[in-house]
């Protein structure tokens, strides 16, 4: 396994290029539509995972009402498209705003909380959000769900075809990737990351904790935002019953299971539970069950993850040293 | 009209005190949510009325049955899913996954085994009621409220009365400790979760006989508001859990009633994060002090 990991350490850039290309050859390989519509619904929930792993991995708070901002983005998405004709830019900038406000509306009250208070408030802020999709029925139509909801257009073309649609669904995921990478390696990263392992250390070096705590609430919102709207344009349906609770807590195990803090984790988690299910369609009602066996097994036996304890860039740095030594050794001779 | 409303609010809400009980006793002693105690009480009302119309037909039996049956559920989740956990000394949100997992089971498997659709439930304890100046109490409600009281008593003097007790103070705050003083830590923890799982079970029974239905996902909903009574209450103190079951429950009953019956869990959620806003530790918590 450390084998593996040190090849990838080793080539990451590569690695990268590569699998680039086989994710843009793929749907020219893969031609029908429901392989092509497992691999969407992949990428999209790579968004969420991703953007949960901000709040949950980097940030340590234990959120468990991310289906509401992937919800707020959908209904946002789709009343915009279907009441007033915006095109898919307009939707999206506006998911993104709205539940970015919402995250900036649940950020702000539960900073003081700490641990299990925050997720109780979080998952009480899932159910509300619900209830009141649920029960706004001017707005939402209530258990009817939208129906209709218009295609992906930008700039007048409309995206229909499956293969359009999962080329945008891969630049979300490349935009989501490089925002959380960039994010991550900046000093607001380092500054997360500190509040994460001890909030009273970091502001006694003058980090400002509610600033940070603020911004990324903010950020993970405006992503899952982001992946309803693209959601709600994609199924073109969307009802109440889609982003409950239930479903936080299935995000939340997605981006344990790859593995906090780590964006490989987040990325191949989301893959590999959503492909998963869908290979034991023959074993339909047995699904559920297996699905909650795995994730028990799977915390037995490696409790961190996939990837949660492999720092890819420590490794990198311990090879260019042991590489760094050997050349030492040689130019000593 | 109200006084109705607030004794049908207090019977709901004391089913919810004795599953928020279980969330209590669990975090007091493992400082971990557990997921699964939604779970265990769908299956307890379940198992109880599987036991009643295929084995027994004799329901206070098949109810004693399905309620040593939960618990010993309740143990198998301790003792399969997360007492290895403990040993390898993770995180404790590995154990809350864990437990969301084992919930995810729970219901599945009851959904294979019964069906997803709703199903009748027996009333065995309905004996007709009373009314008390506009007032009326069936006898289900008052059999409830005695239970509920009873339990919840007996639960609060074996914590805070007895040596067992001591010993779940103990491991909360060291398990080390304990383990060096001779406490057997593990079987603590067991019993923990063998009486969190049966009053859940019990629990779910009266719920199904008050209702007179179950259904599958009742878990679910009801793990979500029992949980939510526990932090009301103060996450860990007994007596805040049975308090924040009633409230939860009058709440939800008198917003149903007066506001609006759509909104009925939006009403309680709001209420628990508004009081959690101003009172960070709950109506009882103790107030968490940060040593640096």
């Amino acid at each position: 396994m450390n084998k593996i990991f040190e090849f990838c350490a080793r080539n990451t850039w590569k690695l990268l290029g590569t699998l680039l290309v086989l994710l843009a050859v793929f749907p020219f390989v893969f031609t029908s539509s429901y392989i092509l519509r497992i691999a969407i619904t992949v990428l999209m929930f790579i968004v969420l995972s991703l953007s949960l792993n901000l709040l949950i991995g980097y940030l340590g708070q234990m959120s468990m009402g991310h289906a509401a901002f992937w919800g707020i983005g959908a209904y946002t998405a789709a009343i915009l498209s279907t009441k007033l004709n915006v095109s898919s830019l307009g939707t999206f900038l506006a998911a993104m705003l709205v539940a970015g406000v919402f995250g900036l509306l649940l950020g702000l009250p539960v900073l003081k909380l700490k641990g299990y208070y925050l997720t109780v408030v979080t998952l009480g802020f899932c159910e509300i959000i619900r209830l009141v999709e649920l029960n706004w029925m001017d707005l939402t139509r209530g258990s009817l769900g939208i129906a209709g909801i218009p295609p992906l257009n930008f700039f007048g073309k409309a995206f229909k075809s499956s293969r359009s649609v999962y080329f945008i669904a891969l630049l979300l995921v490349i935009f989501t990737v490089y925002l959380v990478h960039s994010i991550i390696n900046s000093r607001i990263g380092l500054a997360i990351m500190a509040i994460r392992d001890d909030d009273v250390a970091a502001a006694s070096i003058g980090i400002h904790v509610f600033v940070y705590k603020v911004m990324v609430f903010i950020i993970a919102g405006m992503l899952a935002g982001l992946a309803g709207a693209f959601y709600a344009h994609y199924i073109s349906f969307i009802d109440p019953s889609g982003f409950t609770t239930g479903q936080s807590m299935e995000l939340v195990i997605l981006a344990i299971f790859g593995g906090l803090g780590s964006i490989p984790g987040a990325i191949l988690g989301a893959t590999i539970l959503t492909v998963l299910p869908e290979t034991m369609r023959a074993l339909m009602e047995y699904r559920g069950m297996i699905y909650g066996i795995i994730i028990v097994v799977m915390m037995l036996v490696k409790p961190d993850g996939l990837l949660g304890r492999v720092n890819f860039k420590y490794i990198r740095q311990r090879l260019s040293a042991e590489k760094a030594k050997k050349q030492e050794g040689k130019s000593h001779e | 009209m109200f006084l109705q409303q607030l004794i049908n609010g207090i019977t709901i809400g004391s089913t919810y005190a004795l599953v928020a009980i279980g969330y209590s006793m669990v975090f007091g002693v493992l400082e971990l949510i557990n997921f699964a105690n939604g779970a265990v009480y769908m299956l307890g009302g379940y198992l109880t009325l599987m036991l009643y119309t295929g084995l027994v037909g004799n329901f206070g039996l098949s109810f004693a049955l399905g309620i040593l049956l939960t618990g010993a559920i309740g143990y198998c989740i301790d003792r399969f899913g997360l007492r290895r956990l403990r040993a390898k000394k993770v995180p404790k949100i590995t154990g809350l996954i864990t437990t969301l997992g084992i919930s995810t089971i729970i219901e599945n498997a009851v959904r294979i085994f019964f069906g997803s659709e709703t199903k009748p439930y027996p009333n065995r304890i309905d004996f007709g009621q009373i009314t008390l100046g506009g007032v009326t109490i069936s006898s289900s409600q008052m059999i409830i409220l005695l239970v509920s009281v009873f339990l919840m008593t007996i639960t609060s003097l074996m914590v805070y009365r007895t040596k067992m007790g001591k010993a779940m103070l103990a491991i909360s705050q060291s398990q080390e400790a304990s383990l060096l003083m001779g406490i057997n830590v593990n079987a603590i923890i067991s019993l923990t979760f063998i009486i969190s799982s049966a009053l859940a079970a019990i629990a779910g029974t009266m719920v199904g006989m008050y209702y007179q239905n179950i259904d599958a996902s009742m878990g679910f909903s009801v793990g979500m508001k029992t949980l939510a009574s526990a932090v009301l209450g103060g996450v860990g103190v007994l007596p805040g859990a049975m308090v924040g079951g009633v409230l939860m429950g009058v709440f939800e009953t008198l917003g149903a009633s007066y506001i609006s019956s759509g909104y009925r869990d939006a009403i309680s959620f709001a209420i628990l994060i508004i009081v959690i806003l101003f009172k960070p530790s709950g109506l009882f918590g103790r107030k968490q002090i940060t040593k640096v």
